[in-house]
C-alpha cells in the first residue's frame, strides 16, 4: 500500500540503494504536469525505470454530485471536467439525455453544436501546441498559439457569455441563439488562422532539435494502444482508427466531409502531427458549415422537468483528447441513478508508464505533452 | 577626442601627483574594484531588461513597460524585491557550501572582467596570457554549480548540477579549440595583441573558412557553457523545476541569476574581441574616407555594440529553440563539434603557416 | 457481427449466459464465477475480437453490485456489454487486466469507489483517494460524509 511517509523516505537522499535507483516526485506542483498530477518516478541516473501516477488532487466527485442533480443541471458540472473541451463534454451529456428522451434536435441546433465543438477542438489543440513546445523548452510558441486561441475565446464569449466553461449546450439544442456577429467573427478567425498556420511549422515542426526530441520517442504500438484504451490523437498516432465522429457518427458528422487523421509513426512525433493535421480538418468542417447554418429553432420543445425512462444510456463523443463516454443509469426519476464519465485522459494516462520506461527524464515531459493530459479530466 | 582611456589617464596622473606610488596603486585597485562592481550591477540590470524586452518582442507582446519610463526601472524594482526577500536555507542542506556557492559564481564572473578591453587602451589588466586566463577561470564556474546542486539536498538540484557539470566540461573543449584558431592566427595570447592584429580587418573577414567555422562553434559552445537555452539543461524548468538553484531564494538566487547574465556578457565580449575585432572600428581596405568616419565613432561604442549584438544573438536562440536532451547534448559535442573544431584547428594552422589569410 | 450472431457465438463459449438485447448493444448477464473464462475468450476469440474495453464501471443497486464492462471490436465494430452481479457485502471478481490493460486503472478506481475486490490484480491500491480510505466507498449509495458534502 502506498503511504505518503514511505514516499518521503524514499525520496530523501541517502536511500540510493545498491541498484543505484532512486525515486523523485514529479508534481503535484511541477511545471510540466500542467496541473496537480503527481508522478512518482523511479530513476537510474537519467533513465526512467518506472512511472507511478498518484491521482486525486483535484477530484471533485463529479459522478457522485451528478446523482443529486437533475438532467438539466448536471450538464453544467461537466464543463469542469476537461475544461479545454467544455463544449464537447456538454454535448456528450446532452446527447445522452436526448437519447433517453428520444428528442429530435432541430437542424440549426445540430449545426451550431458542431461548429462550437470544432472551434473548441481547434482552441484546445492550439493550447496543447503551445504547452507542448513549452515543455520542450521553447517558450515562444505558447504566445503565438494564444494569439489564435484568443480570437476563438472571443467568439465563444460573444455567443455563450463565457470563455472557458461555456455551458452552452443543453438537452434539446442550445441555450440561446447565435450572436449576430458570429459568422463574421468566425470568418475573420479562419482568415487569421490560414495566414498564421505556416508559422507553426516554421517555428516548431521543422525545427531539427524538436524533431530529434520527438522522433522515435515514446513508441506505442497499435496493439498496446487498443489494449490500454488509448483514444483520440494519441491512438491515431499509432494508426488506430478511433475517431468516434467516423465510427459512430452523431449529429450530422456523417454528412460532412473530413478525414480521420492517421499517422503510422507510433512515436511522439506522429501524435504531434495528428493534432496539427486535425486542426486543419476541424477548420475544414467549420468552413463547410459556417455559410450553411439552417434557419429555424435553436432548441426543441422540451418539458421543464426532464424524466428519463428506466434504463441505461451510453453515448460516445470525440473530444479533443479522445473518446468521452457518458453512461447514465436511470431509475425513471428526475436525477440519474448512477452516472459514469469515461474520460479519455484517464485511459491515456495509464499508458504513460508503459511508454516511458527506459527513456530519459526529458522524454517523459515530451510524452506527457503528446498524450495531452488535462488533470481535471483524469480526476473528474 | 573623448575616450575612456583619456579619463583613466587623467585620474592616474592626478593620483600620481597627489600621492606616493604605493598609495596610488592601492587607490587605483579600489577604484577598479568599485568600477567592476558598478559595471556588474549596471550590466545585470540592463541585460535582464534587455532579455525581457527581446523575449517580448519575439513573443508578440510588450514586456515590462510600467515601472519608470518605458519600463526601464523594472529590473531595479525586481532587484529591490529580491534583496528584501528572505534567503531560505533548507533544513537538510550543507549550510556552509549552500551559502558560499552563489558567491563563488559571482566572484568567477568578476574575475573574468580583468583582461577584457572595454575600449582603446582601457583594460584592467593586459596580462600576456589573457585568453588562457579567461578559459581557465571560467571553468571554476562549474564548481559553484556543483556545490549548489550537491549542498541543496534535493534530487532535482543534484541532477541539474550533474548535467551542468557534464555539459560545461564537454563544451569547454570546443570553446577552447575555437579560441585556439584565433591564437594560432595571431600568434599571441595577449588580448591587446589579438585586437591589434585586427587593425586591418576583423578576423571574421580576414580568416575566411576556418574562422567562420570556429566562430559558429564558439557561439554554440559558449551558449552551452553559460547554460543558456537551448542548452539550459541544468535549469530545465519543465523537467527539473529549476535545476541547481531550485532551493535558492532571495538575493542568493539573484546572485546566480546575475552571474548567468554577466557570464553571457563576458563570453560575448570575448567573442567580439576574438572574432569581431574588439574595440577596433570597421575598416575597409584603403577606403580612407570610410575608415576615418568609422574611426570617429568612440572605441567603447564599437566594443559594446559588437558585444550586445552577440548577446542579442544568444537571446534570440533562447527564445526560439526547444531544449536538447542530455544525451543529444553530449553527442553534439563529442561526435560533431569536437572533431570538427580539431580539424578546423589543423586547417587554421596550415593556413597560418602558409599565410593564406588576408 | 449482428446481435444474433454475437449471441450465438457467446452461447457457444458460455452456454449459461443470459442475454438482454433491448438496448443499443447486446447485454450479457453473468455470475462472477463465469466471468474469467468468458473474458479470456472474448478478447482472444478471432470472430469476436473484442479487443477494446471502452468502459468499466460498477453500479450500486443497494441490494447488490453490478460490474458493467463495455467492450467493442476495433476490427468488426460490434460492441458487447457484460454485466456481472456481485454480492454487496463481500464483492469479489477476477481482474481482467490481463486481457485488457486499460482495466488495470479502471479496476483500481472501482476498488476504491465501490470496494470491489479484484482477484489477481497486479497492483490493487488506492489510486485517487488519500491514505486511510479503505472501507469507506464514496460511490456507494449509503456513503455519507458530513464534513465534505458531496450531495447537493
Amino acid at each position: 500500500m502506498y503511504r505518503e511517509t514511505e514516499i518521503l523516505q524514499q525520496t530523501s537522499p541517502g536511500i540510493i540503494g545498491e541498484t543505484g535507483e532512486f525515486t523523485i516526485n514529479v508534481g503535484p506542483q511541477h511545471p510540466a504536469t500542467h496541473g496537480v498530477l503527481h508522478l512518482v518516478i523511479t530513476l537510474s541516473g537519467e533513465t526512467i525505470k518506472k512511472v507511478e501516477p498518484h491521482l486525486g488532487y483535484i477530484h471533485r466527485s463529479i459522478e457522485k454530485m451528478c446523482e443529486s442533480l437533475n438532467y438539466r443541471q448536471f450538464i453544467y458540472v461537466t464543463s469542469r471536467m476537461d475544461y479545454l473541451s467544455a463544449h464537447i463534454n456538454n454535448h456528450a451529456c446532452a446527447l445522452c439525455v436526448e437519447k433517453g428522451l428520444q428528442i429530435e434536435v432541430p437542424p440549426r441546433a445540430q449545426v451550431i453544436r458542431i461548429l462550437m465543438d470544432e472551434l473548441t477542438r481547434v482552441a484546445s489543440h492550439e493550447l496543447w501546441w503551445g504547452a507542448m513546445a513549452m515543455d520542450l523548452g521553447a517558450f515562444t510558441p505558447f504566445f503565438h498559439a494564444f494569439r489564435e486561441r484568443e480570437s476563438i475565446n472571443e467568439i465563444m464569449e460573444e455567443t455563450c457569455g463565457a470563455r472557458l466553461t461555456m455551458n452552452y449546450i443543453a438537452p434539446g439544442g442550445v441555450v440561446q441563439d447565435l450572436h449576430p456577429d458570429f459568422q463574421r467573427r468566425v470568418k475573420e478567425f479562419l482568415k487569421l488562422y490560414k495566414r498564421k498556420i505556416h508559422e507553426y511549422d516554421e517555428l516548431v515542426t521543422g525545427n531539427i532539435i524538436f524533431q530529434n526530441r520527438m522522433k522515435g520517442i515514446g513508441m506505442l504500438s497499435a496493439k498496446d494502444a487498443i489494449s490500454y484504451g488509448v483514444t483520440g490523437p494519441a491512438a491515431r498516432g499509432s494508426n488506430v482508427s478511433s475517431d468516434i465522429r467516423k465510427i459512430q457518427p452523431y449529429e450530422i458528422y456523417d454528412k460532412l466531409e473530413f478525414d480521420e487523421v492517421l499517422e503510422t509513426g507510433c512515436d511522439s512525433f506522429a501524435r504531434y502531427m495528428v493534432r496539427i493535421r486535425e486542426m486543419q480538418q476541424s477548420i475544414r468542417i467549420i468552413e463547410q458549415l459556417i455559410d450553411n447554418i439552417p434557419e429555424g429553432d435553436f432548441q426543441a420543445k422540451t418539458k421543464a422537468v426532464l424524466k428519463l425512462p428506466k434504463g441505461e444510456f451510453y453515448t460516445r463523443v470525440e473530444t479533443a483528447r479522445g473518446e468521452l463516454g457518458v453512461y447514465i443509469v436511470s431509475e425513471g426519476g428526475t436525477t440519474p441513478y448512477r452516472i459514469k464519465f469515461r474520460s479519455p485522459g484517464f485511459s491515456n494516462l495509464s499508458v504513460l508508464d508503459h511508454i516511458a520506461r527506459g527513456s530519459k527524464i526529458g522524454d517523459l515531459v515530451a510524452m506527457m505533452g503528446t498524450l495531452d493530459l488535462v488533470i481535471p479530466d483524469i480526476d473528474r | 577626442m573623448w575616450s575612456l582611456a583619456h579619463i583613466a589617464n587623467e585620474i592616474h596622473q592626478w593620483l600620481n601627483n597627489t600621492f606616493n606610488p604605493t598609495w596610488t596603486l592601492i587607490i587605483e585597485m579600489v577604484l577598479a574594484g568599485v568600477a567592476v562592481i558598478g559595471l556588474f550591477a549596471a550590466l545585470g540590470l540592463v541585460l535582464v531588461l534587455m532579455e525581457r524586452r527581446v523575449a517580448a518582442w519575439i513573443q508578440i507582446r510588450l514586456g515590462p513597460n510600467r515601472v519608470g519610463p518605458l519600463g526601464l526601472l523594472q529590473s531595479m524594482a525586481d532587484t529591490l524585491k529580491l534583496i528584501v526577500k528572505e534567503g531560505l536555507t533548507p533544513d537538510g542542506a550543507d549550510k556552509v557550501m549552500f551559502n558560499i556557492a552563489p558567491f563563488i559564481a559571482m566572484i568567477v564572473a568578476m574575475l573574468l572582467m580583468a583582461p577584457i578591453a572595454f575600449a582603446k587602451d582601457f583594460q584592467l589588466w593586459d596580462l600576456n596570457i589573457g585568453v588562457l586566463y579567461v578559459t581557465a577561470v571560467s571553468s571554476i564556474m562549474v564548481i559553484s554549480i556543483l556545490m549548489a546542486g550537491w549542498s541543496s539536498n534535493n534530487k532535482y538540484s543534484l541532477m541539474g548540477a550533474m548535467r551542468s557539470g557534464a555539459q560545461i566540461v564537454s563544451y569547454e573543449l570546443s570553446a577552447g579549440l575555437s579560441i585556439m584558431t584565433i591564437i594560432v592566427l595571431t600568434g599571441s595570447l595577449q588580448v591587446s595583441d589579438i585586437i591589434q592584429a585586427q587593425s586591418n580587418g576583423w578576423w571574421i573577414f580576414k580568416g575566411h573558412l576556418p574562422v567562420w567555422i570556429s566562430f559558429i562553434i564558439f557561439i554554440i559552445a559558449v551558449t552551452a557553457e553559460t547554460n543558456r537555452a537551448p542548452f539550459d539543461l541544468a535549469e530545465a524548468e519543465s523537467e527539473l523545476t529549476a535545476g541547481f538553484h531550485t532551493e535558492y531564494s532571495g538575493m542568493k538566487f539573484a546572485l546566480f541569476f546575475l552571474a548567468e547574465y554577466i557570464n553571457v556578457f563576458i563570453v560575448c565580449a570575448i567573442g567580439a574581441t576574438l572574432f569581431l575585432g574588439g574595440w577596433m572600428p570597421l575598416h575597409f581596405g584603403s577606403n580612407n574616407a570610410f575608415n576615418n568616419a568609422m574611426d570617429y565613432i568612440p572605441s567603447s561604442v564599437w566594443f559594446f555594440g559588437k558585444t550586445f549584438f552577440l548577446i542579442f544573438l544568444i537571446m534570440w536562440f533562447r527564445w526560439t529553440f526547444p531544449r536538447l536532451r542530455i544525451d543529444q547534448l553530449l553527442n553534439l559535442e563529442w561526435k560533431y563539434l569536437l572533431p570538427i573544431s580539431m580539424f578546423n584547428l589543423l586547417l587554421a594552422t596550415a593556413m597560418a603557416i602558409l599565410g593564406w589569410h588576408f | 457481427m449482428s446481435k444474433e450472431l454475437l449471441k450465438f457465438r457467446i452461447t457457444e463459449l458460455l452456454p449459461t449466459a443470459t442475454f438482454d438485447d433491448s438496448g443499443e448493444w447486446l447485454n450479457v448477464e453473468l455470475t462472477a464465477a463465469e466471468w474469467p473464462t468468458l473474458a479470456g475468450a472474448l478478447c482472444k476469440d478471432s470472430h469476436l475480437a473484442l479487443d477494446y474495453m471502452f468502459c468499466l464501471t460498477c453500479i450500486d443497486w443497494k441490494t447488490h453490485l453490478t460490474m458493467v464492462y463495455h467492450m467493442t471490436s476495433t476490427s468488426f465494430r460490434h460492441s458487447v456489454v457484460v454485466k456481472v452481479k456481485l454480492d454487496r457485502d463481500k464483492p469479489e471478481v477476477v481482474s481482467v487486466s490481463k486481457c485488457w490493460r486499460t482495466a488495470e486503472f479502471h479496476e483500481r478506481e472501482v476498488y476504491e469507489m465501490f470496494g470491489v475486490n479484484f482477484l489477481h490484480h497486479p497492483d490493487l491500491r488506492l489510486l485517487i483517494l488519500p491514505d486511510g480510505w479503505e472501507g469507506k466507498n464514496p460511490l456507494r449509495k449509503d456513503f455519507e460524509d458530513p464534513i465534505n458534502m458531496i450531495r447537493l
